[in-house]
């Protein structure tokens, strides 16, 4: 859900499929279906941190890291999730092509151990390129819980490689599987032409496999060993387009332009042709015999003790995605979230302000028994510190709280059920069912929101989810909400009702955060991203069972204080940068006071006023630092000194010509304006173009500007 | 006996049925094909979103949803 220094790190690759390694380090590539707890496996070996969930398209971009296993090293890549090698989709080229000429020397299959026939079926595909696999057979204890029982010595016979049972959240069997792997690559070449023998060969039936016998023998002649022979005849017997590109790419080998290879091919497919087969016949023929053989060896190994292990999962399913409670439930999830989180965070958030604050007495004493001068004082307490300590005292135990909370209905897969629910919605904008998914990651954080959009195989639709993340409040700006409204609309209510109200109100920005996604995306397509809805599956993965204890420590180490962190590092020198604003007099007043005197016309229009626009402005880097700016603005310009709790800070607001209207557009402004400077850059890293990214920019700031300006105006007619 | 074909997404919820015939093509037919969708494939409808749409089948052990626009495209014979 969040961004961590690892997935916007250099250790992501996309396309480049090249990875820097010395001779002695032997590269391990982890393939499998989405969602079987790839990434898990890589944790585990690695000791990093990629991020896990319960939902297919979690993992988009690949990542690699190293470990040790009995004195040698392996780096191990982390590709992304994919059902099947023929291309259909990004992922898909990314993964077979770095199966293919990543020059990875073993490749594991992860498997998920409760579907494993659809998992086969990734499997024998691979199988087909390289005969480098080790099967991991992944969640063995879900299998066990579900009663599934797997043959895996009788599934290593039949598929002619290594299987191995791992349970890999909590560590089990990835010592045998790290074994299985340092023996296929460390492997001598007699051992390896007879596991090639030994490695299963699909039959595609007589027709098709003298195709093949026609055309192999030229294929291998100008391959000289680099790829599978036969697997190359077929798929150039098929047409598969993507992939002789891929091979001009990264074997500068143009197949077509040899006369042998065209000659033969001719002649493959004319023995086809006689016998009835088409390439698009052809085709689902391949994909028949693949699912067929998967569904022979389950036959043969996997054993369901009990015929109903789903019916757990599917009486939940009724309840959560029922017709008349689905939605409701979700929005009573959503709340209760926020009302844990605003409970919770009200007693510690006064706890660490007081911590800091009085801190911040000692380091004013400090520097006056050093005899530090007056400025120094200004810059480095008033300014730097007592932003820093707004940020963290306001922003901390929200974060604190909502991450893992969050991260936990991710790890028990309530997440494509919220895509499920919302599909005809987003159908209905003509947009991807799958948006929701994106939008979820949004809350965490927009930029890993709009990295998330890859999943979205449509440019057109994976565009329009870029363009709308921002109308999702991200972590950063949600504690901003929240101060907000336990100071102006909660205050008449006492106790539980508090934040009762608080949670209603706070769900209900969010639902027009949601309404506003639908609206632009709706509006988008029927404009400059004109097109119908593309083609849509997803995936419901089961329930799984959470480890609590280590989402607590994941949440807050991973995300909370990486977020917390860069918000620290803005907000140091943007005090910094405010008080030398406010004690820089020109012509009487303050520098701050003549910036926001310039913009306060404009901001009274839409309900503010040019401090906090400025703030908004100024906040740029990075939202959490909107609030802090605000007040070290009014405080500075006013006589105010202490300021420690959130009852003196509706004052100073009060003070400060605050009404519940500056509030509401605050709220609303919050909700819809530019993205971040991360998110903008993640934007235009991911569409590839600044015309998009001003696009993004403009959208929110638009919307933001001409709904403040409709409430105002409208409140004001009233008054 | 041949029983009637049925699109896909005419199936009742809680009813199974056998895959017959395919008519998307491109790639939306080998997603489908990936996905285990194979002619005598049994699916069985297990749940409507609370708007009706998609639809989520069983499917070779997993569970995926489709919109009547893709599962309209798969003829069925119901079991
Ligand atoms: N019970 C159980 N859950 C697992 C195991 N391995 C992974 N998971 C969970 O399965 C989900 C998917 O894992 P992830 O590594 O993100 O899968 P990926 O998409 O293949 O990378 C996560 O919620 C994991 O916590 C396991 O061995 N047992
Ligand atoms: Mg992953």
């Amino acid at each position: 859900m969040g961004l961590t220094s690892q997935s916007t790190g250099a250790s992501v690759l996309t396309n480049d499929l090249v990875i820097e390694h010395s001779s002695d380090e032997k590269i391990i590539a982890l393939a499998g279906n989405p969602n079987v707890g790839k990434s898990t496996v890589f944790n585990a070996l690695t000791g990093l941190n990629q991020h896990t969930g319960n939902w297919p398209g979690k993992t988009v971009a690949s990542a690699q890291g190293k470990y040790r296993h009995k004195d040698r090293s392996f780096i191990l890549v982390d590709i992304p999730g994919t059902y099947s090698l023929m291309a259909n989709s990004v992922e898909e080229e990314i993964a077979r092509d770095f199966i293919c000429f990543g020059e990875a020397d073993a490749c594991v299959v992860v498997a998920d151990a409760t579907c494993l026939e659809r998992n086969l079926n990734l499997v024998l595909q691979t199988l087909e390129i390289s005969p480098n696999v080790v099967v991991c057979v992944n969640l063995m204890d879900e299998a066990r819980r579900k009663k599934i029982s797997i043959d895996l010595e009788g599934l290593s016979r039949e598929l002619g490689v290594p299987v191995i049972g791992t349970s890999a959240r909590s560590g089990k069997g990835l010592d045998n599987l790290m074994d299985a792997v340092y023996e296929l690559a460390f492997r001598n070449a007699s051992s390896l032409q007879e596991s090639a023998a030994a490695c299963l060969q699909i039959n595609y039936g007589e027709a098709v496999e003298e195709a093949i016998a026609v055309l192999e023998p030229a294929v291998k002649k100008i391959l000289a060993g680099r790829l599978n022979s036969r697997w190359l005849a077929l798929r150039l017997i098929e047409g598969d387009i993507s992939l002789l590109e891929s091979m001009r790419k990264y074997l500068n080998l143009d197949l077509l332009n040899d006369d042998n290879i065209r000659d033969n091919l001719a002649k493959a497919r004319q023995i086809l042709d006689e016998t009835g087969i088409e390439t698009n016949s052809l085709r689902d023929m391949i994909v028949s015999c693949i699912i067929k053989k998967a569904e022979e060896i389950s036959k043969k190994t996997i054993f369901y003790l009990n015929q109903h292990y789903n019916s757990t999962d599917r009486k939940i399913d009724k309840i959560l995605t029922s017709r008349i409670f689905g939605i409701p439930i979700m929005i009573a999830l959503l709340g209760l979230i926020f009302w844990i989180t605003i409970t919770g965070a009200n007693y510690p958030s006064s706890l660490l302000a007081n911590l800091l604050f009085s801190l911040e007495e000692k380091l004013t004493l400090l520097f006056t028994w050093a005899g530090a001068p007056d400025w120094l004082h200004g810059l480095l307490v008033l300014g730097c510190y007592r932003t820093l300590a707004w940020v963290v005292s306001v922003m901390l135990p929200p974060m604190a709280i909502f991450f893992p909370l969050f991260t936990l209905l991710e790890d028990l897969g309530y997440l494509p059920r919220v895509a499920f629910n919302l599909d005809n919605y987003f159908k209905k904008a003509c947009a991807h069912g799958k948006q929701s998914l994106t939008m979820c990651m949004g809350f965490g954080c927009n930029a890993a929101g709009i990295i998330g959009c890859r999943i979205i195989d449509s440019p057109r639709e994976r565009l329009i989810a870029i363009l709308t993340n921002n109308f999702v409040p991200c972590n950063g700006r949600f504690p901003t909400l929240i101060a907000i409204i336990s100071m102006f609309f909660v205050g008449m209510a006492a106790g539980p009702m508090q934040s009762v109200l608080s949670t209603i109100i706070l769900t209900g920005v969010i639902v027009l955060g949601v309404i506003m996604t639908l609206l632009t995306s709706r509006f988008l397509s029927k404009t400059i991203l004109k097109g119908l809805p593309s083609s849509f599956t997803l995936e419901l993965p089961p329930y799984r069972r959470p480890q609590i204890g280590k989402i607590i420590v994941r949440s807050i180490f991973d995300r909370t204080l990486f977020v917390l962190g860069r918000a620290v590092m803005v907000a140091a020198p943007a005090g910094i940068i405010i008080w030398i604003m406010a004690n820089i007099n020109i012509a009487g007043s303050s520098l701050l006071s003549h910036c926001a005197g310039f913009l306060d016309p404009f901001a009274r229009l839409i309900g503010l006023d040019g401090y906090i626009l400025m703030a908004f402005i100024l906040g740029f880097p990075a939202n959490e630092i909107v609030v802090p700016i605000i007040i070290m603005s009014y405080m500075a310009t006013g006589s105010l000194l202490e300021l420690d709790s959130l009852s003196q800070l509706k004052e100073l607001l009060l003070d400060n010509g605050w009404s519940w209207l500056t509030a509401i557009c605050m709220m609303l402004f919050c909700l819809m304006h530019w993205p971040c400077s991360t998110s903008c850059l993640t934007i235009k890293k991911e569409s590839g173009s600044w015309k998009w990214t001003g696009l993004a920019f403009i959208i929110p700031t638009l919307a933001g500007i001409v709904i403040c300006f409709l409430v105002a105006s409208f409140a004001r007619m009233l008054d | 006996m041949e029983n009637k074909l049925i699109p896909l997404n005419c199936l009742p919820i809680g009813k199974k049925a056998r895959v017959k015939e395919l008519k998307s093509d491109g790639p939306i037919r080998r997603r489908m094909l990936d996905l285990g969708l194979i002619t005598d494939t049994v699916i069985e409808a297990l749940q409507r979103s609370p708007s009706g749409e998609p639809v989520a089948y069983a499917i070779r052990g997993a569970v995926i949803a489709l919109r009547s626009e893709e599962s309209s495209k798969i003829l069925v014979e119901a079991l």
